[in-house]
């Protein structure tokens, strides 16, 4: 059978796996698909829901996909399975099935203590429960969570992040005690106390009490400790959701689950379960990758494949509260005669343990504190010979990095993506020559990304020189070129090249050195040799269009203009004859200007309170803003005011690539500020920050760096990560880009701009500092300076004729070139251009 | 089979209206030239950029590339070879040059003209 009706019951994270993987081995939609779901939204990233409380909404969490022939039915859920007439009951009626899929996942457990029902008391599970909770400590102090596990630790940073003093009580003796040791535990206790979580370990909670207004008020423990709170999450561990299956009369596993065989296939052959209510020859998994797993498997079975499930990697790396937390394969060495290996640091605060066979030959697992940074190479390792000397392995990254080139072939180097060593290897012999090839070619390092610095490695385990190189003219990429042209404090292209490359330079490296120049502070951008290393854009301070013409743009700060402001750039446009279009950054673009009309363009806007709009530059461009709380109903800050206030800030600021900006003045983000290399969305008490967006050939959502920030809190955080940006990017990447290629991402930016772990922070706050009281308008400079304005000639010795190859037509009312790129609709004949002229 | 015809040489500019690493345009009986001064020397092709078919030669970047001076299109960046016309990115096309020497410090032009 490889066709026909299949319900899934659950839309939770494997639910949805389960109809992506089928969908995609069956694109013409031979199966038809009911999708039965208990909650009211669509699959999100349960694994991310903290995320919730940094701010991220359910759109965000979003992991649900339309497909064809799928049907999503939200908020019903199935009540029963009658297996003999093939069909599931829910509230709303019957679906008749030809293939069952139980994905049903699991509901936390809640110890049976006296008060668990109280008002106050909260499970982790879905983001109805986190937004109760979120609602509910408004105003309240104290918290507690019971259960010291992942899930337990997460809530209670949720809490903390809340604003509650916040407790755990774990009955184990250590926390996590289901990934890491007892000196694992101790270590990540250490961490946990500093952030002021108060940590009841080996003991049980033996009674939740209610408080006056019958609400949760104190906890008490087994050791006769009574702690007072306002509010109590229960993580202390989850439970299969196997009722359907029990009552439908499938076999259950020893520790409850639908008991599935490898295929996921249940008792009855046209049922199958995956995820964390399945139990796979007996054992329940509660990790997400083993769910999805089982999902692929029974997608291939429905096509008529013959997939297993593979058993489960359970290894675990994640960042608790702020500390590097991994632990993989024999974790606990229940091998028997295993030996362990065991450092500690405890000035480094770092602790790490790898278990090994009783030959001391073969790695079985590990667990790591702390820094997880040899993780991915260690993962990979398991079951095969070390790679390098155990104590060398733990030592740092440096060992680490040398002994990648001794893992095996069969080692897995990306375990999202199951891209083994022996499959980096071949894309390497097949010419990948970086990173971005290999991450193309082989999809390692696409998802959760931990294995990226293994694949440089890789890289130079294989011999690939990565170069660095601007261009055939400087050995080192614009990093260093920055810190080479700061330090040495070159004024010039000519001396950096002559000191510090070769040849003449040529379009990559020039524009390059003047944007450096220029991000430094040395003058006008067309002073003296400074202007023969501009591209046409900035040499002219304006757009080149395709028919060599250009275009111009006054900034409009914020979007905010006059009416007398613009009646000007109107009759500028009608006296010019420019093409007139608006912008998506809020601001007016004049078409179709000659060279030597810009200056006579410029004079009229300048005259008029105008100044550059650096629309042709790797620059600021603009900062848009919502009308915001001056006009909207809706709005909860002066967006329009904060814009306009960053684009007179940042304005003329040279950077790697352009910069663009937006500012919300609520959350419904009218803006679009989270599509911008920074964005400023208004809350209630402040601003919240988001960085690294952009729209263009692969868009990206800018994430949230910072919450609820004054304004002059947010300009700093601004102020540096565009400084730090201008510093250390390579050319043409944007923030997006910039971010990303960082070891560490986001989190290390918040360490260099936020914590100041470089020592950086200061002298880029001083560098912004120049930039801004250094900044002067580009167009009215020249204006001002007889040998700038030279330049602006049609012909050097012809300065009256103008460029008679610049023609227009007139479309819609306005002039647009002669010839577009497509054939016209009302029969001009086209012009041809991207094909060489014959000459005969 | 080509013939080349040279015609005479126009005066055009004098040498200090041509920056040093900057192209200039220039109108020469009509054609539009863009002229070029390196260390050197000087070089004059046409201002027509072959491929995008528009009259920017002359604001492209001025450059080498393994020692042959060079001029990149503004409009998509092909590089030239200033003392022949090929350009080094596409193979086949090229834009005509002409010549280009200085008298008593002006810049003078002699159209080459194949046909």
């Amino acid at each position: 059978m490889t066709g026909g009706r299949v319900v899934v019951i659950g839309n939770g994270m494997v639910g949805q796996r389960f109809v992506d993987a089928l969908r995609d081995r069956d694109p013409q939609a031979r199966w038809r698909v009911t999708v039965l779901a208990e909650e009211t939204r669509p699959a999100y990233d349960r694994v991310r829901l903290s995320a919730y409380f940094d701010g991220a909404d359910a759109d965000e969490l979003n992991l649900y996909t339309a497909h064809d022939g799928v049907e999503l039915r939200l908020g019903e859920p199935a009540t029963g399975v009658d297996r003999a007439r093939r069909v599931v009951t829910t509230g709303a009626g019957e679906h008749p099935y030809d293939v069952l899929v139980l994905a049903t996942g699991s509901s936390p457990f809640v110890p049976p203590v006296d008060g668990a029902g109280l008002p106050g008391v909260f499970v982790y599970r879905t983001l109805d429960d986190l937004a109760s909770i979120s609602e509910y400590a408004q105003g309240r102090r104290a918290g507690a969570v019971i259960g010291g596990g992942l899930l337990g630790l997460e809530a209670a940073n949720a809490l903390r992040l809340l604003g509650l003093g916040t407790s755990v009580v774990e009955f184990a003796p250590r926390l996590m005690p289901a990934q890491v040791d007892t000196a694992g535990g101790a270590m990540l206790r250490r961490y946990v106390a500093e952030l002021g979580v108060a940590c009841h370990l080996g003991v049980a909670t033996t009674a939740l009490r209610a408080g006056p207004d019958g609400s949760v008020a104190a906890l008490e423990l087994a050791d006769g400790t009574v702690l007072d709170t306002d509010l109590v999450v229960v993580a202390a561990g989850i439970r299969p959701r196997d009722e359907l299956a029990r009552a439908a009369g499938l076999e259950l596993g020893p520790r409850g689950g639908v008991l599935v065989d490898t295929a996921c296939r249940t008792t009855d052959e046209r049922i199958y379960a995956v995820g964390e209510c399945a139990a796979v020859d007996g054992t329940c998994y509660g990790l997400v990758a083993p769910g999805y797993a089982m999902a692929e498997v029974v997608a291939d079975r429905l096509v008529g494949g013959a997939a297993t499930f593979p058993g489960a990697d359970t290894a675990t790396k994640l960042k608790l509260l702020g500390v590097d937390v991994a632990s993989f394969g024999d974790a606990h060495g229940a091998t028997p005669g295993c030996l362990d290996v065991t450092w500690t640091d405890p000035a480094a605060r770092v602790y790490a343990k790898l278990v090994l066979s009783d030959d001391a030959r073969t790695l079985l697992g590990g667990v790591l504190v702390g820094d997880a940074a040899a993780y991915p190479t260690l993962r990979a390792s398991v079951g095969g010979p070390l790679p390098a000397a155990p104590l060398a392995l733990l030592a740092g990254d440096d060992a680490v990095g040398a002994s990648v080139g001794a893992l095996p072939a069969t080692a897995q180097v990306c375990s999202c993506n199951a891209v083994t060593r022996a499959d980096i290897d071949t894309a390497i012999a097949g010419g990948c020559a970086d990173v971005p090839a290999l991450k193309a070619c082989t999809r390692a390092g696409t998802s959760c990304g931990s294995c990226v610095p293994m694949l440089k490695q890789l890289l130079d385990a294989a011999g690939v020189t990565q170069s660095p190189a601007l261009c055939e003219h400087f050995d080192v990429n614009r990093q260093e070129l920055f810190d080479i042209v700061r330090v040495r404090d070159i004024r010039t292209f000519s001396r950096l090249i002559a000191e510090h490359g070769r040849g003449r330079g040529c379009d990559i490296c020039k524009p390059v050195v003047a944007s450096i120049l220029a991000s430094l502070g040395n003058g006008h951008i067309l002073d003296g040799e400074q202007a023969s290393l501009q591209d046409t854009n900035d040499h002219f301070l304006a757009n080149l269009q395709r028919d060599g013409s250009y275009s111009v743009v006054p900034r409009i700060p914020g979007g905010e203009i006059t009416p007398e402001k613009l009646i000007i750039i109107g009759e500028v446009a009608r006296d010019f004859n420019l093409y007139t279009k608006i912008t998506g950054g809020q601001r007016i673009d004049l078409f179709g200007a000659r060279v030597e009309q810009l200056p006579q363009i410029w004079r009229r806007l300048v005259d008029a309170g105008f100044e550059s709009g650096h629309a042709y530059g790797k620059a600021l461009r603009t900062v848009k803003s919502c009308v915001g709380s001056t006009w909207c109903r809706y709005g909860v800050q002066d967006s329009v005011g904060l814009a306009i206030a960053l684009e007179l800030r940042y304005r003329g600021l040279r950077a790697p690539h352009k910069i663009k900006s937006a500012v919300s003045g609520c959350a419904r983000e009218c803006a679009e500020a989270r599509s911008k290399d920074f964005g400023v969305i208004a809350t209630e008490t402040g601003w919240n920050l988001y960085l690294g967006g952009n729209g263009g050939f692969r868009p990206r959502h800018a994430d949230l760096f910072a919450t609820d920030l004054s304004t002059e809190a947010l300009i700093t955080l601004i102020d540096r990560f565009l400084m730090y940006y201008v510093r250390t990017a390579d050319r043409l990447q944007r923030t997006a880009a910039w971010i990303e290629a960082m070891d560490g991402g986001l989190d290390h930016l918040r360490s260099v701009i936020v914590d100041d772990s470089l020592g950086l922070c200061a002298e880029l706050d001083a560098a912004m500092a120049r930039h801004v009281t250094g900044y002067s308008d580009e167009w009215r400079d020249v204006l001002d300076d007889p040998e700038r304005l030279r330049r602006f000639t049609s012909f050097v010795n012809a300065p009256d004729v103008p460029d008679p190859s610049i023609t227009f037509v007139t479309e819609r009312g306005q002039p647009v070139p002669v010839g577009g790129r497509s054939p016209s609709p009302d029969g001009r004949q086209p012009v041809t251009l991207g094909l060489p002229e014959v000459r005969r | 089979m080509s013939t080349t015809t040279t015609l005479r040489w126009h005066t055009v500019c004098p040498l200090h209206r041509l920056d040093p690493d900057r192209g200039v345009a220039a109108l020469v009986d009509g054609v539009q030239v863009a002229l070029f001064r390196t260390v050197d020397g000087l070089y004059a092709i046409d201002n027509r950029d072959p491929v995008g078919g528009a009259y920017v030669l002359s604001r492209g970047i001025v450059g080498s590339r393994a020692g042959v001076p060079t001029v990149a299109s503004p409009l998509h960046k092909q590089v030239y070879d200033l003392r022949t016309g090929d350009c080094l990115d596409l193979p086949g096309i090229s834009v005509p040059r002409h010549e280009v020497r200085c008298r008593d410090g002006m810049v003078e032009v002699r159209l080459r003209q194949e046909g």
